[in-house]
């Protein structure tokens, strides 16, 4: 059994996951919940396992180091930092509904890293630049902001939907009616993207203290940085605009999804559109 | 309204600030989607001559230095500073108040408010200050009358998180304006063995003296297996006045730092040159030369002759160079050497040992940055700021105890400013804890 394997069942127990949820959801099956909730720990616990493995693996190969290096591995941190935080919140605020929108999240992260062609899945050994503790603590903190963010976007897909359909009580048999209530979608939403601003923060500024490591300039508003700060604005933005302006429903909602969208464009989008230092992701 | 208070009214409101925000977010992306700091000729070339006239005017090839973009840097800021100025005061207030000014209506519409009436004078031996320390709160009390009031907080300092944060702002802001006006960056190419007074500022902005010398004692590179680079290592010494301060490697990663002035290890330059080591073996002498490419030289006093006839590279580096080496008359001979490899020459009764490495400059960039630990600094606080925003509350709870006519009563009331939920749950726990004790 080696790592690969490991991730490789990752991503198939993510699918089913998926389906499980989905399944709670359609076919209003809530008895299936604790089936789920089982059945997606164990896969991730099992990516828990994998990800310890390709570490292992890099020592054996005499290049060890934390497996969050390339974006294969940051692809696939994502998909396990998403769903922790799904479990967690599933385990807070006693909800499975939410699954159906967040697990899919990290099923596709892993699909990703493991069909696409573009990206590389081997172990390699890191280029000078990226031989620093600094790494991790970046590629760390960055991935927790966007795995958040990720939810967030679940989050305000959910509110959206549930938002279309008729007044609850009229129509009980429309499937958002087993939504958690908008209010409590809605300040579930807020919590998880302010979560997000805080690693996001942190991720920011331990890629500044890594940049001024290693080539003494804490920035230097490469594409890359620069898309991160303006992710930042772009929460900052939405933090005020409920804090002060009391934004809040449907606006909300809208704002997390575009936001991550913009997570997406700065973690993948600038590789492959833009150019810049951070080509690493891109191998 | 004077216009004094109309400057004020705007660079206070929080609609500025949203503005501001969108438009640094929206702004930003220009410099993403158009390559910075390239040449007139550039912009011109991918562009055309009417656009890049443009650009010039907005200063787009260094936008985010451009006097628009720290304009807009100066607004926020501004707006950050009269902002905060407006509303810290009030906050100040709640944080400093004095609970203990007791007013009935202010404790009943709480939004967690509770009763309890007491037939009996029970109410008089209940420990209301011991109470709450054993479900965690210290509370401070005041009598009125033949009654008294028990105030108990956590977190009043949560308060200032926000303030917290948009004054960390400001500090990242003044650490990077220390760091522009006091400090440098620039870079240095340093061949092996040579050494180096000034360094070449970033942008053709001239020479800078160092104040100090640094030599490049020797640069090396190291790779992993599969041919990739693992480890660009330059031995660097810092000199004054031709006394050697420090000598130390550098790596990526790893710079060195005398005198506020920071070296990293950046890039290298191959030469076609050679550095040739000769060792004698039975008298231990030993000498090092500098050797071009396929050029001859002589180490007279021992009467022999060298070059490197040949050599073998991948990109700029060499991986093995043909040295030729001749002693007095004998008959000279050739060998393929690794980079940096040894061989051993015999001509008649004497040996040599012989090394050769090809010539590297190293490239390191220089910094002076006395701004940068400000900017750290505004960094940890803003971590720390957000975190008391967002993750802490401020809580309250008054406890009136409420004697004499025509019953006796207890009154408990909170309140907290975030995270109400988890208030209400706490208060219940209390709420449930003072029956028990009173029911006692
Ligand atoms: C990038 C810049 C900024 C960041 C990161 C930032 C961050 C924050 C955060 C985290 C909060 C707390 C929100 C909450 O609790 O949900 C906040 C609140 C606030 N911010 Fe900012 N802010 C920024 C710029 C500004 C600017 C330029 C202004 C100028 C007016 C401003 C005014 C306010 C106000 C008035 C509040 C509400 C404070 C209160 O009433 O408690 N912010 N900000």
């Amino acid at each position: 059994m080696d790592s690969s394997q490991l991730l490789g069942i990752t991503t198939f127990t993510y699918m089913f996951s998926t389906v499980l949820y989905v399944a709670i959801l359609v076919f209003k099956a809530p008895k299936l919940g604790g089936v789920a909730t089982v059945f997606t720990a164990l896969a991730w616990l099992v990516q828990t396992a994998g990800l310890g493995l390709r570490w292992i693996e890099s020592y054996q190969m005499g290049i060890g180091h934390a497996p969050l290096t390339n974006m294969y591995e940051s692809v696939v941190f994502f998909a396990w930092t998403i769903v922790l935080l799904y479990l967690l919140i599933e385990w807070q605020f006693k909800t499975k509904i939410i699954g159906a929108f967040a697990v899919p999240f990290a099923f596709l992260a892993m699909a990703y890293a493991s069909f696409s062609t573009e990206i590389s899945k081997s172990i390699s050994p890191l280029v000078p630049a990226l031989q620093s503790n600094w790494l991790i603590a970046h590629v760390v903190t960055c991935f927790v902001g966007y795995a958040a963010f990720a939810v967030a976007a679940a989050l305000g897909i959910m509110y959206l939907l549930k938002n279309l359909s008729p007044e609850p009580g009229e129509t009980s048999t429309s499937f958002s009616s087993r939504f958690p209530p908008l209010a409590i979608i809605d300040d579930i939403t807020h919590r998880v993207m302010v979560f997000g601003f805080i690693w996001l923060t942190a991720g920011i500024v331990t890629g500044a203290v890594w940049a001024n490591s290693a080539w003494g300039t804490y920035w230097s508003w490469d594409p890359k940085e620069t898309w991160s700060l303006i992710t930042w604005f772009f929460y900052a933005i939405i933090l005020h605009a409920r804090y002060t302006r009391g934004w809040s429903g449907k606006t909300i909602a809208f704002l997390a999804i575009f936001g991550f969208v913009s997570v997406l464009f700065t973690y993948y989008g600038v590789n492959f559109l833009l150019s810049g230092l951070h080509s690493y992701g891109s191998s | 309204m004077t216009l004094l208070t109309q400057i004020w009214n705007f660079f206070s409101s929080v609609k500025l600030a949203i503005f501001t925000l969108c438009a640094i977010a929206l702004t930003s992306i220009i410099g993403t989607i158009i390559p910075q700091g390239e040449s007139a000729a550039f912009y011109i070339k991918n562009y055309g001559e009417k656009t890049a006239q443009f650009f010039q005017v907005l200063d787009i090839p260094e936008m985010y230095y451009s006097w628009w973009f720290v304009g807009l840097l100066g607004i926020l800021s501004t707006n950050l500073i009269i902002c905060s100025l407006d509303r810290f005061p009030s906050v100040w207030k709640i944080i400093t108040t004095d609970n203990l000014t007791f007013s009935p209506e202010r404790l009943e519409k709480m939004p967690n408010c509770q009763k309890w009436e007491f037939a009996t004078d029970k109410l008089d031996h209940i420990q209301i200050a011991g109470l709450l320390k054993e479900n965690g709160w210290t509370a401070t009390s005041r009598q009125f009358g033949g009654n008294e009031l028990f105030f108990s907080q956590k977190g009043k300092w949560s308060r200032a998180g926000v303030y917290i944060v948009h004054f960390s702002i400001l500090l990242i802001f003044v650490g990077a304006i220390i760091g522009h006006f006091f400090g440098f960056k620039g870079s240095v190419m340093i061949p092996e063995m040579g050494s180096t007074q000034k360094v070449f500022a970033y942008k053709n902005a001239g020479t800078l003296d160092l104040g100090f010398e640094v030599r490049n004692n020797s640069f090396g590179i190291e790779f992993y297996d599969n041919g990739m680079p693992k480890v660009y290592r330059s031995n660097l010494t810092v000199l004054e006045d031709g006394q050697e301060i420090v000598t130390r490697d550098i790596e990526v990663n790893n710079p060195l730092t005398y005198k506020g002035i920071t070296f990293y290890q950046s890039s290298y330059q191959g030469y076609q040159d050679f550095i040739v080591n000769i060792t004698e073996n039975t008298s231990g002498d030993v000498k090092s030369f500098n050797l071009p490419f396929q050029k001859q030289m002589a180490w007279k006093e021992k009467d022999l002759q060298f070059g490197i006839i040949n050599a073998e590279a991948v990109g700029q580096r060499v991986v093995r160079a043909k040295i030729w080496f001749k002693s007095g008359e004998n008959p000279p001979s050739a060998e393929w050497l690794k980079d940096n490899d040894q061989a051993t020459f015999t001509s008649g009764t004497k040996e040599y040992t012989v090394s050769a490495k090809q010539m590297y400059a190293t490239g390191l960039q220089v910094a002076k940055d006395p701004g940068v630990w400000v900017v750290y600094i505004g960094c940890g606080i803003m971590i720390l700021g957000l975190y008391m925003a967002f993750f802490m509350s401020h809580q309250r709870i008054w406890l009136y105890k409420k004697n004499g006519s025509p019953v006796p009563q207890l009154w408990l009331s909170g309140s907290a400013n975030k995270n109400k939920m988890a208030f209400a749950k706490i208060f219940a726990q209390l709420k449930n804890h003072i029956e028990q004790q009173v029911q006692r």
